[in-house]
């Protein structure tokens, strides 16, 4: 019974919060801002859905590849999030009207392109 | 209780990922139409692995993580394809 809720609650805040992910990606005004709810929220999401499965199961084989999909969420989606971001910033996507710090304008690039 | 429970939770998902294709329609740049496809198929995984506890088979777990293996290549690819000059 306590598994069963568990499972429940664990399933139930990843569902709820890839509806805030999505809301994020809709509503945010920038697609900064919008990286921002997509990448965090939804590796969460993911992550809480992941141990409610593991939770359930409960066996050693679904644990390890429960681990497994959150390790590599938690590994690749910042890296994903900051290749994406670096490359709208180069192709000159516009930032938001009320961003109030730039800080690649105003400190000029520090490492070399590689280009 | 579980099997109700899941219901729902795919419903949140799958109401999820239609509403992230809609930023996909009309994302108005190349990025944000990456973003939101990759937001959507970590809402697939999820929808997968709710699937998994649903009907008790653990067999499906590799294809999730698969799928998040190629989300995270097709991203990179598209990343670096925007950096090289995009469809601009």
């Amino acid at each position: 019974m306590i598994r069963e809720i568990m499972v429940s609650l664990f399933l139930l805040m990843g569902g709820i919060l890839s509806l805030i992910a999505v809301a994020g990606v809709l509503r945010m005004p920038d697609i900064f801002t919008r990286m921002h709810a997509a990448t965090k929220v939804g590796t969460v999401g993911v992550s809480s859905i992941t141990i409610g499965l593991m939770i359930h199961f409960g066996s050693i084989t679904v644990l390890s590849r429960g681990i497994l999909v959150i390790a590599f969420f938690l590994l690749t989606a910042p890296v994903a999030a900051h290749m994406i971001a670096r490359a709208a910033y180069r192709s000159g996507v516009s930032l938001w009207i009320l961003t109030r710090i730039d800080e690649w304008k105003t400190h000029g690039e520090i490492g070399q392109d590689e280009e | 209780m579980i099997d109700i429970v899941c219901h729902i939770v795919m419903l949140m998902l799958i109401v999820s990922f239609g509403a992230a294709f809609v930023r996909v329609v009309i994302g108005p740049t190349l990025p944000d139409r990456v973003v939101a496809l990759d937001l959507a198929a970590t809402i697939v995984v999820a929808l997968i692995l709710t699937h998994c506890v649903q009907t008790g088979s653990a067999y499906y777990i590799p294809a999730a993580i698969s799928i998040a293996l190629l989300s995270f290549v097709g991203t990179v690819a598209l990343a670096l394809y925007i950096r090289r000059g995009g469809a601009s």
